[in-house]
């Protein structure tokens, strides 16, 4: 061993980068899973800002049809609106309740969430189907085209969040508050919370500044 | 079609600034290659002359040059095309002498027509130029996009449904030159060279009466006939009946070329392909 | 009921696809008999198919880069003799086919053999770099896998049943839409790229959470490997570009399957804003591949000249501003559009700016190599070879970024031969040096370096003899995607070109052989130190190939350069005489999830380029069910004891001991 010990850490810290803290090992499993899906919604929010990039571009577009101004129902949007910030509430309560395993409040609080978020759905098909039969339908305009990409790729998301949910009531109503199944909340409230801030963004992209005449 | 051979003043600007560009940059790659090639040759294991440093592996003057080499050379390039962008730009006007030619070009499925709207000819597939004049191209496609260049004279351009851009070049000297569509459009893609004639000031306004003389005539009727898929081996010429007609096409009151008819319900269309052969 | 499938889709008229397809479908099969009656199916499910470990789903990916290889392969092969002999001639290759062919090799290369060739040696080797265990997220790599598979399939499926697309491999509409573009080649493009994208993303959230989150105690952000940064601002890319990707096709595929107007020429859609998205990924995708490139050869050649890397803090610096800077360029791609002076410029030149980071890292390998003891191994030679070809490519690459030279040379044979250079000579070099250096990690026995080097001086010349007349063609007007042509001028280039593919297609050959040769005379290239390379960072401080679990302790980690340390100071715990005390290790149980909803997703994705309705519902049901299943499992993770560890482990240190009382006298 002709090499000592010196001359090891002189190799060890080559650039003199000097005193740092020490990174501490792996982070817990909860931490990681989380992180990870943060890390998909960012995604996922890039992909909604194609949509949204689209709807900016192709928003004059009307070919003649239909503008924003004349289809837009403020009501019904309110309505929707209302609904999903409450539903981000209910949600919220139903990870409080997963905290401190309470089951009954759990139940409770994720069945309104889902009524909630079905009454969304419900206003927004209607809103989808009364639009087509008065022959505004996607193939109308290329504004009609972005408007109900953007509002419907929100609404699928929705969609897949409700069966999401309903998966995690079984999933809890058979295993108990695992771990795992703790986490797998965590991602869910994460999920259904970031559907809310999309929804704020189509609301006043499409809806406020649409309906401006 | 070589581009270092150029026929006309943008074409020259254009390939000045690449060979102009390629030495600016050789003088740091050759010296670079040279340097991996040397070190790479010197610092070989088996060389006992070459000193063994494990321990340089930072140096604040080293890493002061390897950024300001590349960073000066891009301050130059920068330059070079901050300033042809702006000589250069497709829509900036080309002096030449005599009165400025229009043409109106428009890419079909899959060959080029040219409309002379002052001279009221149109031209398949051939254009016809005086030289020393310049060209005022307006562009538009009838279905998908295409690029319309003429390597000789210079920078291309797209051509888009719906759409119209410009582009102004000119021709230094009488000859035969030849263009083509540098974007992929389909199948018939390849026929899509044309010649270009550049011709005396004199003899233009000769070729234009003797193509005035022709009893084609191109109209919206006749144009929606050339704009069905196919090649034309042919160089046909037509009298222009509606000047506004480069217009209609752009603005989509003559809709949008109709793609291959489907042959066959599992999705095979040959339509296109045959016709194309 | 088979919506419009029936048996036209197969092309009985066109011997070439069918022939090929045959033969295909004759080694899958060949392949398939062997295993099962051999027996090895059950190996094959319990070790490979179903296996979470990230060295197993590392190994997979590469292993169908290598085979995608020769499919793209086999397509510039034919691209290459067609425009050799399409002189003032029809060649032998109809439009409609040749069309297709150009559009596949593309895909099929950039998705199907660069992206799977980077991210399976980054699965392969960051988590051991990084000290760990696994990847952050076990079960959604193997999905990530399997999904990026079922694109190739589809792609593949498209060669005998229907067509793929003509369109070439950006699909730009209005081409793409549904009225130019009426046959499924479109949609086999779409929906397998759809589908594969998924597996790309997961595949990324997976190796930024790894790298961010995972790393053992003291492996500092300032003391990872150069690989391990290069990783991760290559998946900060994936994870930021690809939703682009998926929502830009997405798009199309509305247009074309519910009569939407994003990119027609009619009710107003827009053409350009298609250029626009798909080059917002397109242009970041070039860095998701070639920053890991820039990676391995960082390590390479660190290696190789017994050096640490020079400008360690330099080059992390560099590939973070590229990974930053790539965002901002993609409008380079279309100069030609006539966006005005100003607009052309500024990108022209932020895309110059990207030149000054990567100037930075050729010359850092330089002064790497400055002062060091090269050895020329087979990866080393791989990385030289990088270094003087990426420079040529890199000169025509700002040469394109100067938007006047571009208004001649866009879309030309140049244009071609440029991102060649610089993805051949970049990505591809690169995951070559990567395969055989770490090779050995992976299995446990080296590859024969006198046909590794014969690959690569094959490979070296035949890539300048293709590529350099690709050049000159470009200068002489030859635009791409020609059929056929009739102009004297460029034809003995394309010869010359031809001969070029033939000498690059010898270097494949023996690449092909050199593993085969390896593998027969595995006892002799045994490696049983681990560490054949005198290497530097952490996967080479286990066993090769690692057991299970990677490492019976997470490593410590003092500094930069972690295993070069401890062989030096060469009074690591791991070689205590009496050996520490060894603890039960729970790692993450195999699970066939990956596999099973990938079989799903193949059908749906079928189903929906054929419009069979009921099997899009079938193919979706079965893969959320999938799923569920998945989270129903109570457990998750399995025991190994720890006198199993102890055992492999003692093994290990044993074989390694001779290595490090050798290093030490060095």
């Amino acid at each position: 061993m002709a090499m000592t010990a010196t001359a090891g850490r002189a190799h060890a810290d080559p650039h003199h980068v000097g005193s740092v803290i020490e990174h501490s090992g792996p982070a817990p499993k909860r931490i990681v899973t989380a992180y990870g899906f943060w890390i998909f919604l960012l995604s996922d929010i890039v992909m909604f800002s194609c949509f949204f990039a689209a709807y900016a571009v192709l928003s004059g577009q009307t070919a003649d049809g239909p503008k924003g101004s004349e289809i837009f129902e403020q009501k019904t949007v309110a309505i929707e609106t209302v609904c999903l910030l409450l539903s981000s509430f209910t949600c919220g309560m139903a990870s409080i309740a997963a905290d401190v395993r309470n089951r009954l409040w759990f139940y409770v609080s994720m069945a309104i969430t889902c009524a909630l978020g079905l009454t969304f759905l419900v206003l927004e098909f209607r809103e989808f189907a009364d639009l087509i039969a008065r022959g505004y339908g996607p193939s109308r305009s290329a504004f009609l085209t972005a408007f109900f990409s953007l509002v419907g790729c929100h609404g699928l998301h929705v969609s897949a969040g409700i069966l999401w949910l309903l998966t995690m009531m079984a999933q809890v109503y058979a295993k108990g508050f695992r771990a795992d199944i703790l986490r797998r909340m965590t991602c869910f409230a994460l999920f259904w919370h970031a559907l809310d801030i999309v929804w704020v963004a189509v609301f006043s992209v499409v809806y406020l500044l649409g309906s401006a005449p | 079609m070589n581009l270092l051979d150029p026929q006309g003043p943008v074409a020259a600007g254009n390939s000045t600034i690449l060979i102009d560009s390629v030495f600016i940059m050789l003088v740091i790659v050759v010296p670079t290659i040279i340097a991996i090639l040397g070190f790479a040759f010197w610092f070989r294991a088996s060389n006992p002359r070459a000193r063994y440093r494990p321990d340089f592996v930072y140096s604040g003057r080293v890493e002061m040059v390897v950024w300001s080499i590349p960073a000066l050379t891009v301050i130059l390039l920068g330059g070079v095309a901050w300033i042809g962008s702006h000589q250069l730009d497709p829509a900036a006007p080309v002096p030449g002498t005599g009165s400025p030619v229009r043409i109106q070009a428009v890419s079909l499925d899959w060959k080029w027509l040219f409309i002379y709207p002052d001279q009221r000819i149109a031209t398949v597939n051939t254009l016809t130029v005086p030289v020393g004049a310049e060209l005022n191209f307006h562009l538009t496609s009838s279905s998908v996009m295409n690029t319309f260049f003429i390597p000789q004279l210079g920078s291309m351009i797209y051509t888009m449904n719906g759409m119209v851009t410009r582009l102004n070049l000119r021709a230094d000297n009488e000859g035969k030159l030849q263009g083509l569509s540098a974007h992929f459009s389909g199948d018939g893609f390849p026929d899509m060279m044309f010649d270009v004639n550049v011709v005396s000031p004199l003899a233009f306004p000769e070729w234009v009466t003797a193509t005035a003389k022709t009893d084609a005539v191109l109209n919206a009727d006749s144009y929606k006939k050339l704009m069905q898929q196919g090649i034309e081996k042919g160089r046909p010429v037509y009298r222009l009946e509606d000047p506004r007609l480069f217009e209609l096409i752009a603005t989509q009151q003559i809709p949008p070329g109709p793609g291959p008819e489907l042959v066959s319900g599992a999705g095979r269309p040959h339509g296109g392909g045959h016709h194309a052969r | 009921m088979l919506g419009k499938l029936d048996w036209s889709a197969i092309p009985l008229d066109q011997p070439i696809p069918l022939v090929a397809g045959g033969v295909v479908l004759v080694a899958i099969f060949g392949v398939l008999t062997w295993v099962v009656v051999k027996g090895h199916l059950p190996y094959l499910w319990r070790e490979w198919i179903t296996s979470v470990d990230h060295k197993r789903i590392g190994v997979m990916y590469i292993l169908l880069a290598s085979v995608m290889l020769l499919r793209g392969g086999s397509d510039a092969i034919m691209m290459r003799i067609q425009q050799a002999v399409a002189y003032q001639s029809p060649g032998y290759l109809p439009p409609e086919h040749y069309n297709q062919i150009f559009s596949a090799h593309g895909t099929i290369m950039i998705f199907f053999v660069a992206m799977p060739f980077v991210i399976g040696l980054m699965n392969l080797i960051v988590p051991l770099q990084l000290g760990v265990r696994d990847v952050a997220f076990p079960t959604l790599n193997s999905v990530g896998f399997w999904l990026t598979a079922t694109g190739a399939l589809l792609v593949n499926i498209s060669l005998v049943v229907g067509e793929f697309a003509r369109t070439g491999w950006l699909a730009f509409p209005p081409l793409s839409e549904l009225s130019y573009s009426p046959g499924v080649g479109v949609d086999y493009y779409a929906w397998s790229l759809q589908i594969s994208g998924i597996g790309t993303l997961v595949a990324g959230i997976n190796l930024v959470t790894t790298v961010l989150k995972l790393r053992t105690k003291g492996m500092n952000y300032l003391r990872m490997p150069m690989f391990c940064w290069t990783t991760l601002a290559s998946n900060l890319l994936i994870v930021a570009a690809f939703p682009i990707l998926t929502a830009t096709l997405a798009m199309l595929l509305l247009d074309r399957y519910l009569g939407f107007h994003f990119f027609t020429n009619e009710a107003g859609g827009n053409v350009m804003m298609f250029m626009n998205l798909i080059w917002a990924w397109g242009h970041p995708e070039v860095y998701i591949l070639v920053l890991p490139a820039f990676g391995i050869f960082s390590e390479v050649v660190s290696t190789f000249s017994g050096k640490a890397l020079f400008g360690y803090r330099s080059m992390v610096l560099a590939t973070m501003a590229i990974c930053v800077v790539s965002f901002m360029v993609w409008l380079h791609h279309f100069f030609t559009m006539g966006a005005g002076p100003n607009v052309n410029a500024i990108f022209g030149i932020a895309s110059m700016i990207i030149a000054i980071p990567t100037g930075v890292k050729i010359y850092n390998w330089l002064f790497t190599m400055y002062g060091g003891r090269i050895r020329f191994a087979t990866p080393m030679l791989w990385s030289i070879g990088f270094m003087v070809t990426f420079i040529i490519g890199g000169l025509t690459g700002v040469l394109l970024a100067v938007p006047p030279a571009d208004f001649i040379l866009h879309n030309s044979m140049f244009l071609v031969a440029h991102f060649h250079n610089v993805i051949i000579g970049g990505v591809l070099f690169g995951v070559f040096a990567g395969f055989e250096y770490w090779f050995p990690k992976a299995f446990g026995f080296r590859l024969d370096e006198r046909w590794g080097k014969a690959a690569f001086w094959f490979t070296f010349i035949g890539f300048f003899i293709t590529f350099m007349p690709l050049y000159i063609v470009g200068l002489l007007g030859m635009t791409r995607r020609m059929q056929h042509y009739d102009v004297a001028a460029w034809r003995p280039w394309m010869m010359v070109a031809v001969i070029g593919v033939a000498v690059l297609t010898i270097g494949v050959i023996c690449q092909i052989v050199q593993i085969v040769v390896s593998v027969r005379n595995r006892e002799a290239l045994r490696d049983r130190t681990g560490d054949p390379w005198d290497g530097r960072s952490l996967e080479w401080s286990t066993s090769s190939p690692p057991p299970v679990f990677n490492f019976a302790f997470n490593p410590d980690v003092r500094g930069e350069d972690a295993y070069w340390d401890m062989k030096a100071r060469a009074k690591q715990q791991m070689l205590d005489a009496d050996g520490p005390q060894y603890r039960d290790i729970e790692m993450p149980r195999n699970s066939p999830t990956g596999f099973v909803c990938a079989f799903f997703a193949t059908i749906m994705g079928f189903a929906l380029i054929w419009h069979i309705w009921w099997m899009v519902i079938l193919g979706g049901l079965g893969a959320w069910a999938t799923f569920v299943v998945f989270a129903w499992r109570d457990h998750d993770e399995y025991v190994i004891p720890a006198a199993e560890v102890a055992a492999i482990d003692r093994l290990n240190l044993q074989q390694r001991r001779g290595l490090v009382s050798t290093a030490g006298e060095a």
